[in-house]
């Protein structure tokens, strides 16, 4: 292990063993931060007894089904505008002015349409996730080489096949660049709409320790929305390194 | 096109007949006639900005003439045709497939072996399953090539396709060129701004200025060319000086001293046309 593998270890684990410390002799009360050793053992527990993999998989469904439908949707769209020109004049406008209205400011508007339910938080991750993918995909039509299009014209492309040959590869990047966009909005907001009502759900897990002072449980909480946005961005660099294998931009470090 | 593959290809016979392109305040071809045998070699000169791009543009079908006509074989044309390829200046090879896929871009599924069969004629079989990324310039105009090649096309247009290749590269990359003409038996022509490239590879020199025809020579030296040749210099020195709207000279010696710029000798002005 060289020094350089050690170094940035240096910090958090000496962060720990204070913390740590601090509780154990009484300094820290358990009231503003329990002691690291009590957030894992909750973590274990929540874990043994099933609780937490409930909430986290509502949660993520959730998650997922905010972005499958605001990211399909800026998909589709994205793609449409891109290509066709009166689309664009049609509706670029609008979802330009569209785009500057935060999606959290939406979140009065909601509960008066859909109530607390889920329809509310699927909306909201929806809304939010939207723009990032729109947007990278309609600039990623416009932006395919259109010496590449002239080319395969000229090789007897056309419709679906050049589209699907030529200009849907050329986009790729910038979808991918916009996915990852949404993927980080898509948490935050998660976070927020389950903080304001919710029967299930990591938020529905922290809000409740917080009725019952339980800090370790919301520590917990917190921890799991870390991990789950660091597995969300995981995920999307392999997507990355997969689909643009070709580019050198993405390639992996390798010789 | 399968028929292709197996019986001798035929170059494709072309005629402009009072071609002329006109974009919004220009003039860029101005009625030019110029006929192309079957399997001849026709190599464009000029200027940039000569109309030269346009003309071949026109020839593949990517620009609509404004007036006067494109013909292929004694039939006027317009738009794309499956038996005419182009070569770009860039190679314009698509980053996300692999180089024989490249190749086999337009391929029914049945014909895609033969683009690796094509890859072994450009010789770059072993690089078949890279990324155009990973290969040199002149590697990627080899596979362009292939890629062009491998249609059989009886028209093969070369838009100044080895215009961003260093000296060795593009001396490698003409004698493939000639060697494959030679091979396949196609109509070639070729744009360029490089009259030793022209020379060395055309049966014919055609000279645009102004949007016409201005010069049409024929290059009668024996095939493989030399550069060292002096028949070959000769010709070259003649092209190059009418390129550069110098009075006729017959021989070096001969120049008009009264000219606007002395002209030094012609190899060092190559690459300023």
């Amino acid at each position: 292990m060289t020094r350089d593998d050690f170094l940035p270890w240096v910090l958090p684990v000496t962060l720990m063993i204070v913390w740590q410390a601090a509780s154990q002799f009484g300094w820290l009360s358990t009231r503003v931060l329990p002691a690291p050793a009590e957030v894992l053992k909750a973590f274990w527990t929540l874990a043994a007894s099933g609780e937490l993999w409930t909430h986290v998989k509502v949660s993520t469904a959730r998650a997922f089904g905010g972005l499958a439908i605001g990211g399909g949707l800026g998909l589709v769209i994205g793609l449409f505008t891109g290509s066709v020109r009166w689309a664009e004049t049609l509706l670029d406008t609008s979802f330009q002015m569209l785009r500057n209205i935060p999606a959290l400011a939406l979140i009065p508007l909601v509960i008066l349409w859909f109530g607390i339910d889920e329809s509310a938080k699927l909306f909201l991750i929806a809304v939010s996730v939207f723009f990032p993918i729109y947007l990278n995909t309609f600039h990623g039509i416009r932006n395919v080489d259109p010496g590449l299009i002239e080319m395969a014209r000229t090789y007897g492309l056309s419709g679906w096949q050049l589209y699907r040959q030529v200009i849907l590869p050329g986009t790729l990047s910038s979808i991918l660049v916009g996915l990852r966009f949404s993927l980080g909005l898509m948490w935050v907001i998660l976070i927020v709409a389950e903080t304001i009502s919710a029967q299930a759900g990591i938020g529905y897990l922290t809000m409740n320790a917080r009725e019952f002072l339980q800090t370790d449980i919301v520590l917990v909480g917190i921890l799991l929305y870390a991990i789950l946005g660091k597995l969300a961005d995981l995920a999307a660099r392999g997507l990355e390194s997969w689909w643009l294998r070709w580019h050198p931009g993405y390639q992996r470090a390798t010789p | 096109m399968s028929d292709t593959m197996t019986t001798p290809n035929q170059g494709a016979r072309v005629t402009l007949r009072g071609l002329s392109k006109r974009y919004v305040k220009r003039d860029v071809l101005r009625s030019a006639n110029l006929g192309i045998e079957p399997g001849e070699f026709v190599a464009i000169v000029g200027r940039s900005g000569c109309g030269k791009s346009t003309l071949l543009r026109l020839v593949a079908g990517l620009e609509i003439a404004t007036e006067g006509s494109v013909q292929i074989d004694g039939a006027g044309t317009s738009g794309l045709r499956q038996d005419t390829r182009i070569m770009f200046q860039d190679s314009r090879l698509l980053p996300w497939r692999r180089v024989w896929d490249n190749v086999a871009l337009g391929l029914r599924p049945e014909q895609r072996p033969h683009a690796l069969e094509m890859l072994k004629q450009v010789g770059l079989a072993d690089r078949a399953e890279d990324w155009p990324a990973r290969l040199s310039g002149g590697q990627r105009q080899r596979v362009a090539l292939a890629r062009a090649l491998v249609h059989h096309p009886r028209l093969l247009l070369l838009d100044e396709p080895l215009g961003a290749l260093d000296a060795l590269t593009r001396i490698e990359m003409q004698q493939l060129i000639e060697k494959l003409w030679r091979h396949h038996g196609f109509t070639a022509l070729l744009v360029t701004h490089d009259v030793q490239e022209a020379v060395n590879l055309a049966d014919r020199v055609v000279l645009i200025e102004d949007g016409q025809v201005a010069l049409d020579v024929c290059v009668p030296l024996a095939r493989p060319r030399s550069h060292g040749d002096a028949a070959f210099a000769a010709l070259e020195d003649r092209i190059l000086a009418r390129v550069l709207e110098k009075p006729h000279a017959e021989s070096p010696d001969s120049r008009d001293p009264n000219s606007v710029w002395p002209l030094p000798a012609a190899h060092a002005l190559r690459w300023a046309v």
